[in-house]
């Protein structure tokens, strides 16, 4: 406490600095405590039930299922919970059990898509089935960002090889690839898929927006996975494989056992971040016509019965979205940990 | 490679079929639409390919402007978040926090529609000095009426560069910003300037920054500013502390060792990072589409496209357009790169 004080105070400009601040946030926060807080109405039926100075965050509760579902229907809600705890469980083995880490790890990327995917579509089973134009709000988000760093991570893997190999040919291929996607904007890609993917397709074969928008975001991480996952490569210096291949191991096998482990935990942190940005970027699908958790606020925002609170909706958004991502950066972290103590 | 062939294969049938070509011819004919804001004159009767030319400058515009505030903030903010105050430091790095952890679009919109778009008319405009006028409408700012002053910023920028030339001992930053200032200073004197003044409900005269501008510049600018300032903080902390230590022990001020010997060191490091920020405010200003800012993407891929329905033409030329300003701004930092590493040694 006396040493924070002295901080704080210290030096003569130190002291005017913490005033500074201190009169600032005097100024800043009880504004703010009070719109948020105490003025704020929690429960109404419509706008005209929401006090004129404080928040109206009843706004926010009568939407709150549409934000996280979308126009998901009702009955079937449970599925997409089912799925997410699913998602969640999963990821938990894969971070925090001792033994079997590797099978969690190959469940999270190939078994939970397909099981998650056949329960959120449905049409067999017994379940009805629900299209994904009506999949929507935060699950749109989530599902995205999962399909792009599923798919990412072997296409990243394999484009990161490729620049390295030793063809010209391959090399020059995924260099043009890579620097291509990292050279155009992210929502120009997105208007592109929407217009140009149709066409790419062979007559008569139709793709849905929501599968168009995650191939777009497959390619465009794709490219950012392959400059994380090289600098992981790069960072292992070459003796690692000319050890391997000394010890008789085909190339294919040195780099399955010996190369891309290691080099991935190199990349974890970059990873990491990476999904975080691409988590953060899937609201631009909200731009091209879907309906995730952005484009369920900006919608709402325009429902007559809750006419002008757009400051709530997007702080509500801004919570969801800071909630989600600080998750990440920590499964992130416990992951980096527990490699850490692997390695032998 | 058989994936992209096979695509291509089929994007060819597809126009075949609809009986469409690949044909840029369409740039020559007159666009008929209005470009709400730009720099340079623009009328409905220009050609598309005039458009194209407007809106990558509007583009510019607004990326040119997100870099300065982006790189002013996050020194701003670095330097907080490494000064001995504990309060500093910990409201930057829960700046820094929020910032980082919510999508870039939901920070635009919300400035745009929750901040922007609830201020008060013209009529009853915040304003400073009578001279600089906010309200809904956007920004108004006065405007030089001659040349003179552009010609003055040019004579300046053109003197921060001959000046250390011909002085080679005086302090280069400190002659460079002495220069800038002083041909400012003497041009904002002498051209008379045009005040915007209210008429019936909005302002006319001198300069107007759209609200759609604005959103877009603080947006992008106050998100990758948190992404500058980790960076600089890092760069800051990875120059070794014995070169602090020795600064000090010669006699040199805290301010004079941070100038002379921690910032030229942390540049180093600072640069390719910087660098791939800036990038990306150039990409991410794509997202005026959003807000309706005509920028190249909003013009071309919404307007145009809609217009002539020449999907593969307009794509290609915004692609085209995007990589060709990231080839060059790279090569020209790649550039400067090179020179710093080359005077480190």
């Amino acid at each position: 406490m006396k040493r924070f004080a002295r901080a704080c105070i210290g030096t003569p400009s130190n002291a005017a600095i913490t005033a500074l601040l201190v009169l600032f946030l005097a100024w800043a926060l009880p504004p703010l405590v009070r719109w948020g807080l105490a003025d704020a109405t929690w429960s109404a039926v419509d706008r005209r039930g929401c006090g004129p100075d404080g928040a109206c965050w009843a706004f926010i509760r009568a939407r709150w299922a549409l934000f996280f579902y979308g126009p998901y229907p009702p009955p079937e809600r449970w599925r997409v919970d089912l799925a997410g705890a699913l998602l969640l469980v999963t990821l938990a083995a894969a971070l925090f059990l001792r033994r079997g880490r590797v099978w969690a790890l190959l469940a999270l990327v190939a078994g939970v898509p397909i099981v998650a995917g056949m329960l959120l579509a449905g049409g067999l089973l017994g379940l009805p089935a629900v299209p994904t134009a009506d999949w929507g709000g935060l699950l749109l988000n989530v599902v995205l960002c999962f399909i792009a760093v599923a798919a990412a991570i072997p296409i990243g893997t394999l484009l990161a090889l490729g620049r390295r190999a030793r063809l010209p040919f391959i090399r020059a291929l995924c260099t043009t690839l890579v620097e291509f996607w990292r050279g155009v904007p992210i929502l120009a890609v997105l208007f592109m898929g929407l217009v140009l993917l149709p066409m790419m397709l062979p007559p008569g074969w139709t793709m849905d927006t929501l599968l168009r928008a995650a191939a777009v975001l497959v390619f465009f991480i794709s490219a950012y996975m392959a400059e994380v996952i090289r600098g992981g490569l790069q960072g292992l210096g070459p003796g690692q494989y000319e050890a391997a291949k000394a010890l008789g191991l085909h190339p294919i096998q040195a780099h399955l056992t010996v190369i891309l482990p290691q080099a991935m935990r190199i990349a974890v942190p970059g990873i990491v971040n990476l999904v975080v940005d691409l988590f953060k970027d899937t609201t631009l699908v909200s731009i091209v016509g879907l309906f995730d958790l952005m484009g369920v606020v900006n919608q709402s925002l325009k429902d007559q019965a809750w006419l002008g609170h757009p400051t709530e909706g997007y702080v509500f958004a801004a919570v969801v979205f800071f909630v989600c991502c600080l998750l990440i950066s920590l499964a992130g972290s416990v992951l980096e940990r527990r490699l850490e103590t692997t390695r032998g | 490679m058989l994936i992209l062939a096979w695509a291509a294969h089929n994007a060819a049938t597809t126009l075949a079929e609809r009986n469409m070509r690949v044909d840029f011819g369409f740039l020559a004919s007159p666009a008929g639409f209005d470009i709400p804001f730009r720099i340079v004159p623009w009328d409905p009767s220009d050609s598309y390919g005039y458009a194209l030319l407007v809106a990558t400058l509007n583009t510019a515009l607004a990326a040119a402007l997100a870099i300065v505030l982006a790189s002013l903030l996050g020194l701003a903010i670095a330097l907080m978040r490494l000064s001995a105050n504990p309060l500093a430091a910990a409201l930057a790095r829960g700046v820094t926090e929020l910032v980082r952890n919510t999508p870039q679009l939901l920070q635009i919109v919300f400035w745009y529609i929750a901040v922007l778009q609830v201020l008060p008319a013209a009529r009853a405009s915040f304003s400073i000095g009578g001279a600089v006028f906010l309200n809904v409408r956007g920004l108004f700012m006065p405007a030089p009426n001659s040349p003179l002053l552009a010609m003055c910023s040019g004579l300046g920028l053109a003197g921060a560069f001959i000046l250390p030339r011909l002085l080679p001992r005086a302090p280069v930053l400190l002659l460079g910003a002495a220069s800038m200032a002083g041909l400012l200073a003497v041009g904002t004197l002498l051209s008379t300037w045009e005040l915007p003044a209210l008429k019936g409900f909005n302002f006319q005269g001198g300069w107007r920054l759209p609200p759609e501008l604005l959103a877009l510049v603080v947006g992008v600018g106050i998100y990758t500013s948190a992404f500058i300032a980790e960076n600089v903080r890092a760069s800051i902390q990875a120059v070794a502390p014995g070169q602090r230590e020795a600064a000090r022990s010669l006699g040199l001020s805290p301010g004079r060792t941070m100038r002379l010997v921690v910032l030229p060191q942390a540049m180093r490091t600072l640069l390719p990072p910087l660098a791939s920020h800036y990038l990306n405010i150039i990409k991410s200003t794509t997202l005026g589409a959003a807000i309706a800012y005509p920028e190249v993407l909003q013009i071309f891929a919404r307007t145009v496209l809609n217009q002539s329905g020449r999907a593969v033409e307009t794509m290609t030329l915004v692609l085209g357009v995007f990589l060709a300003i990231n080839l060059i701004v790279s090569s020209l930092i790649g550039r400067w790169d090179r020179r710093l590493q080359r005077d480190a040694r």
